[in-house]
């Protein structure tokens, strides 16, 4: 695994991935800090992990079917209840479309 | 008389069932200890008054002979368990005002069994942390201190309000959520049992998700008995989560046979590494030679990947949780922060609404996510995860029963330390993350006390689904280690002191 520096760029790309806002001043210390987990995690490397499958789920066991009925739902007064904003049962968010 | 806070949750049964004392009474004196211990920050939302309806509709039903096997037991939920009509915040300033209109399969599942909850009690953000500083909430302190030293104590994390209040004699008992140790390693900061089921074992469903492939709720209490009760009111199968696991929940307090002659206990040398104090080490010792008084037999074991566990979660906990909290966007609950566009009302409510730590492990789950990283660190993690699994199956295999471990490398350290360094404070869950892993049930329990006078656990690492076994070791080797002692808060009658 060749380990990548994050760099204060980098923090600022995958902060606007994540939709997460990170003031400047606090740029610097992340990238130091996430380039430390990084390096200390590349220590994966040294594993042989030929032929190996990736774990998927812990619990091997046959996905439970169910026909594909609507069972729950349609209420959108209780789903819209939390919501900052909204209105007739709708999310409101700022304006999307100009 | 012994004070009705004093009593474990075997005993208050007992007590309830012969009219020896009402829920309502056994409540009440809970509240008062709930009030008079607020300075522990253990709770996030008291519902004191929930809990005096749960109490009454208690008494009533054991009038009417119809009392479920927790009946009038006061118990702290976890604040990341969904509560229909309750507050419930995950600790994070981004769930703000947020009430569910649903129950939690577990919270349910207890409610069914007639327990009443005492409050909401305070975690890490998201339950990411080992040492409850994270919470927006503020800090938990641990009723526990060291001999002649005043230094406030962490309880642990992320379950941290959940194992002051068990402690602190303010609940009987506590729900706790266990990603990479959660349960177990604040059970040993602060003197408790505390069982992590085999995943699939309870219900996911209505928990707020941190990392969905580990996550895995448990009971946090004073005996093993209590322990084996709380899980058999908690554990069930669920529709609504596809990773529950379809099988009959056993009456675990039958296990309790205390005879474990003939069982095959694994130590894993690669647990014994640099830096583990010797009082850590000789208290495993301790445990080896009481099993072995027990009749049961002791073989050296190999895991041999069980160094590479950290890194492999602190992989994958964070990718899974920088996907799981991209619903938190200031549209469908909480926080909303406003912007000039969507996007940037986004980054604004999620730069606001996240704390320090929740915001590390999202960018770091982003970064080892994205495009031309994902094989190099997640798959490649997800590689090691099998290597890790297989190893505990070898051990399996080979006739093992159990294997018996520390439960974390220290004893409870002071508020404030190891918090400049969020790798230091990763180490904390070195003992623990193997099994969480692997997806096999672990149980912590108290054994002793440091020489600095706080509680010291060890951890017994079960099969998959056999809970059972794991509770009949811990109960013969609970009976050896006979820990009796209290916080410095909690007088020897239970009581709590004036000082």
């Amino acid at each position: 695994m060749n380990t990548a520096t994050v760099d204060k760029e980098t923090v600022e790309r995958i902060a606007r991935l994540a939709r997460i806002h990170v003031a400047e001043d606090r740029q610097d210390s992340l990238s130091g800090e996430l380039d430390k987990i990084l390096t200390w995690v590349a220590q994966l490397s040294e594993v042989d992990t030929e032929g190996v499958e990736p774990l998927t789920s812990v619990v091997v066991r046959v996905q439970p079917q169910r026909a594909d009925t609507v069972d729950d739902g349609g209420d959108a007064r209780r789903v819209t209840a939390n919501a900052p904003a909204a209105t007739h049962d709708f999310y409101s968010v700022p304006k999307v479309v100009e | 008389m012994t004070q009705l806070t004093d009593l474990n949750m075997t005993q208050a049964l007992e007590g309830l069932e012969k009219g020896d004392f009402t829920a309502v009474e056994l409540t009440d004196a809970h509240l008062v200890a709930m009030e008079q211990q607020q300075g522990l920050n253990a709770f996030i939302t008291p519902t004191p008054e929930k809990a005096r309806e749960m109490a009454v509709a208690s008494d009533s039903r054991r009038q009417t002979g119809t009392a479920g096997i927790m009946d009038g037991i006061p118990v702290a939920m976890k604040d990341l368990f969904c509560t229909k009509g309750v507050l419930t915040t995950a600790a994070s300033h981004i769930l703000d005002g947020f009430v569910p209109d649903y129950e939690s399969a577990v919270s349910e599942n207890l409610w069914t069994a007639g327990a009443v909850m005492l409050g909401k009690a305070n975690l890490d953000e998201f339950a990411m942390g080992s040492a409850n500083v994270t919470s927006y909430y503020g800090t938990v302190k641990n009723p526990w201190q060291r001999r002649g030293d005043d230094t406030p104590l962490v309880p642990g994390g992320s379950s941290g309000g959940s194992a002051a209040a068990v402690a602190a004699r303010i609940a009987m008992a506590a729900t706790g959520t266990d990603t990479g140790g959660s349960i177990r390693q604040p059970a040993s900061f602060t003197g408790l049992v505390g069982l992590k089921p085999t995943y699939g074992r309870c219900s996911r469903w209505g928990i707020v998700a941190f990392a969905s492939s580990l996550d895995q709720a448990g009971p946090m209490t004073r005996t093993v008995r209590d322990a084996a009760v709380m899980l058999e009111a908690m554990a069930g199968y669920d529709r609504r989560d596809s990773t529950s696991v379809d099988q009959a929940v056993p009456r675990y307090r039958d296990a309790l046979s205390g005879d474990i002659r003939g069982l095959k206990i694994g130590i894993p040398r690669e647990y014994r590494t640099d830096g583990v104090p010797a009082e850590i080490l000789n208290l495993w010792d301790q445990g080896v030679a009481w099993l072995k008084d027990a009749g049961a037999q002791i073989v050296d074991i190999s895991l041999p990947h069980t160094s590479y566990a950290l890194p492999v979660y602190y992989i994958i906990a964070p990718a899974e949780c920088s996907s799981n909290l991209a619903r938190y966007d200031g549209v469908r609950y909480g926080l909303r922060v406003e912007g000039d566009s969507l996007d940037d009302m986004y980054e604004k409510t999620r730069g606001a609404g996240f704390g320090d730590e929740v915001q590390r492990r999202i960018l770091m789950g982003t970064y080892v996510l994205s495009a031309g990283y994902y094989d190099a660190y997640y798959n490649k993690a997800r590689r090691v995860r099998t290597l890790i699994a297989q190893d505990f199956h070898r051990a399996y295999a080979d006739g093992v029963h159990a294997i018996l471990a520390p439960t974390a490398p220290s004893a409870a350290f002071g508020i404030g330390e190891k918090s400049d360094d969020p790798l230091t404070m990763y180490l904390n869950d070195v003992f623990t993350v193997p099994a969480s892993l692997a997806g096999l049930p672990g149980l912590s329990l108290p054994v002793g006390l440091c020489e600095r006078g706080t509680p010291l656990g060890l951890q017994l690492i079960g099969r998959p689904f056999d809970e059972e076994t794991l509770l009949r070791i811990a109960e013969v080797m609970e009976r050896a280690a006979d820990f009796t002692a209290t916080p410095s808060g909690v007088s020897e009658n239970g009581g709590l002191t004036n000082e």
